[in-house]
């Protein structure tokens, strides 16, 4: 058979909700087309049902995500690199699709992207060491402060870089042990449903990183209200929305990251993990003052 | 009721005459139609209970849960949290009913009784050598007696399910009666464990002779093994007290136990009741879930109902 006769295979995109493959709760998808209007695929319009079964699944993940090592959440972040590098020819079709860019300029972008994720995987066992320690105290004390992940993080994905962005808001929430619900760039969903496949398949624990697309306002509204979401990162919304998100996300005092103006092609700096932490400080006794007068 | 459900009741009493007779009127129960029961029941779970009618089922089935703790780590302190919980399920929304009754082993009686005194809310124990009931008769009187004697309102009794399963239909129907002689006032529950049972037509029997023995209500399973309650065997068991009553005029509860953990599991039960059984059973006096994670998520899906948002487990209480 010539290749002019073989039928296309479409590829059906769906959501990765608790390391599973789900179609939207509600049945509905929309049209996703590239930068000229042509259509590309179907994508799932998620509900606020998919949402809430989303929070479900990184609630229930994240006592075991947080509890791994730093050291292993490093190496299965790599292991997602490496994943991501053997895909690095679908990821530049459909970057180059959807943000309208020539193939070398989406392949720059997606190189820029596994390098990040690299780049994060390697902080999983070093901001421990930056953003906590000892503390000098007045007292026969050890006074130590680590950081913790904050929980849950909701995570609207910026809307213009549908890759490079994703990673760089997404990587950094989980390096540090958090849980994610990613809403995909409302335009250009396409390569953010795709890294769920690599993720399900790079010993990423089921419900880490959950994948939603659909219309940003619709999804987001839920979570910024819910209330067993900790954190939620508004890097997708646009100045309008993150301002009702925020008064939603109040409630239950979220941690909340505002939008702001990023050059997403540059090193990030650790501040994207520190805004999903908490400092937890405990005091213990040096042990025997003895005679000696030694504090050890 | 008229005089012909009577002489069908007296005719019932005759049943249990001997063996053979009690052999020959299960046996002659019409076999189930285990696809067609699977699909009427997984039918009835598509119905859509929204809005109005979804705060009417879930405060339903709020009153209609029997709070369980079966563990052996049970301690006093966990009973008289579990008693608390009872009787006010959300602390921060009293309009919450309380449930039904809360479920304990029969040497914590006492302590449950004390925790929920002043309520409405029931104490059942377990007894008879729960869950297994793998133990001389005279033993299970005594647990029984015990349990009554410190308090019990009602008595979750297990059957012998080797005897059952052996054919040995007449002393699993004798032990029933001893059982609930041994109650006096309390509420006789009688659980199959259906898990164990292996077929349908193996429900229906049970289902009926439980009820010739004279329970109060009849219920699914232990919650001690991999099968425990399913939509298609409650169905099957609430066609069983609806026949019952029918035939002889006397109203049996069913008590669907384990496994069911969502509010929306709950909703496709209280369905299956108002379609199978009627009106009659929707009340916490006729049906019952045995459960402990259940109520979480009622509450949790209740203050969603309430506020509009989604709430989660940092709302409830860790039990």
């Amino acid at each position: 058979m010539s290749d002019a006769t073989r039928l296309s295979v479409f590829k059906t995109y769906k959501l990765y909700v608790g390391g599973k493959f789900p179609r939207s709760e509600s049945g509905r998808v929309y049209e996703v087309t590239d930068s000229k209007g042509k259509w590309l695929a179907n994508a799932p319009l998620s509900s606020r049902k998919d949402a809430r079964d989303a929070v479900v699944a990184a609630r229930k993940a994240f006592g075991g995500w947080s509890g791994a090592t730093a050291y292993n959440r490093g190496q299965i972040l790599y292991r997602v690199a490496e994943m991501l590098e053997g895909r690095r020819e679908q990821y530049v079709r459909e970057v180059a699709d959807a943000e309208g860019l020539s193939k070398s300029k989406a392949a720059a972008q997606v190189d820029a992207a596994i390098d990040r994720w690299v780049w994060y995987a390697g902080w999983t066992d070093k901001i421990a060491q930056v953003v906590g320690g000892g503390n000098p105290v007045a007292g026969p004390y050890f006074n130590l402060s680590s950081p913790e992940p904050t929980g849950v993080v909701a995570v609207l994905a910026p809307q213009e870089s549908s890759f490079l962005g994703l990673v760089s808001v997404l990587a950094p929430v989980i390096a540090t042990g958090n849980t994610a619900i990613v809403v995909a760039s409302e335009k250009s969903p396409l390569p953010a449903l795709s890294l769920g496949e690599v993720l399900a398949t790079s010993d990423l624990p089921g419900g880490v990183v959950n994948v939603l697309s659909g219309r940003t306002a619709e999804i987001a509204t839920p979570l910024a209200a819910h209330q067993d979401v900790n954190a939620i990162d508004l890097a997708g919304a646009d100045d309008v929305l993150a301002k009702e998100l925020e008064i939603a996300a109040a409630d239950n005092l979220k941690r909340v990251l505002r939008p702001q103006p990023v050059d997403y092609a540059v090193t990030p700096g650790i501040d994207r993990m520190t805004a999903f932490l908490e400092t937890k400080t405990v005091w213990h006794p040096t042990g025997s003052l003895g005679a000696s007068g030694s504090s050890y | 009721m008229p005089t012909n459900a009577s002489a069908a009741a007296h005719a019932l009493t005759d049943v249990a005459a001997s063996d053979s007779t009690l052999r020959r009127f299960l046996h002659g129960l019409p076999g189930v139609d285990a696809v067609g029961l699977e699909g009427r029941a997984a039918s009835l779970g598509t119905r859509s209970i929204k809005t109005t009618a979804k705060a009417y089922a879930i405060d339903l089935a709020i009153s209609m849960v029997d709070l369980t703790t079966l563990e052996g780590a049970d301690t006093p302190g966990k009973v008289r949290a579990l008693g608390a919980k009872a009787v006010h399920p959300d602390p921060t929304d009293r309009t919450t009913p309380p449930t039904a009754a809360v479920c304990v082993y029969p040497d914590m009686v006492a302590t449950a009784k004390e925790a929920v005194a002043g309520s409405t809310v029931k104490v059942a124990s377990v007894a008879t050598a729960f869950p297994a009931g793998r133990a001389p008769i005279a033993v299970k009187l005594a647990d029984v007696r015990e349990a009554v004697s410190a308090g019990a309102d009602e008595i979750d009794m297990v059957i012998d399910r080797g005897a059952f399963l052996a054919g040995n239909y007449m002393k699993v129907y004798d032990e029933i009666v001893a059982v609930k002689e041994a109650c006096g006032a309390a509420r006789l529950k009688v659980i199959f464990e259906t898990g164990e049972l292996s077929t349908y037509d193996n429900i229906r029997r049970a289902s009926w002779l439980g009820m010739l023995g004279g329970a109060d209500f009849i219920k699914t399973s232990t919650g001690k093994v991999a099968v425990n309650a399913t939509p298609a065997n409650t169905l099957l068991m609430l066609e069983a007290v609806r026949d019952f009553r029918a035939q002889t005029g006397i109203q049996v509860g069913v008590k669907p136990a384990g496994g069911i953990r969502t509010t929306k599991d709950a909703v496709k039960f209280l369905v299956l009741v108002n379609e199978t059984a009627g009106e009659d059973w929707l009340d916490n006096h006729w049906f019952r879930f045995g459960a402990s994670s259940l109520l979480n998520d009622l509450l949790m899906q209740r203050q969603k109902l309430a506020t509009g948002r989604y709430s989660g487990p940092d709302y409830v209480t860790v039990d």
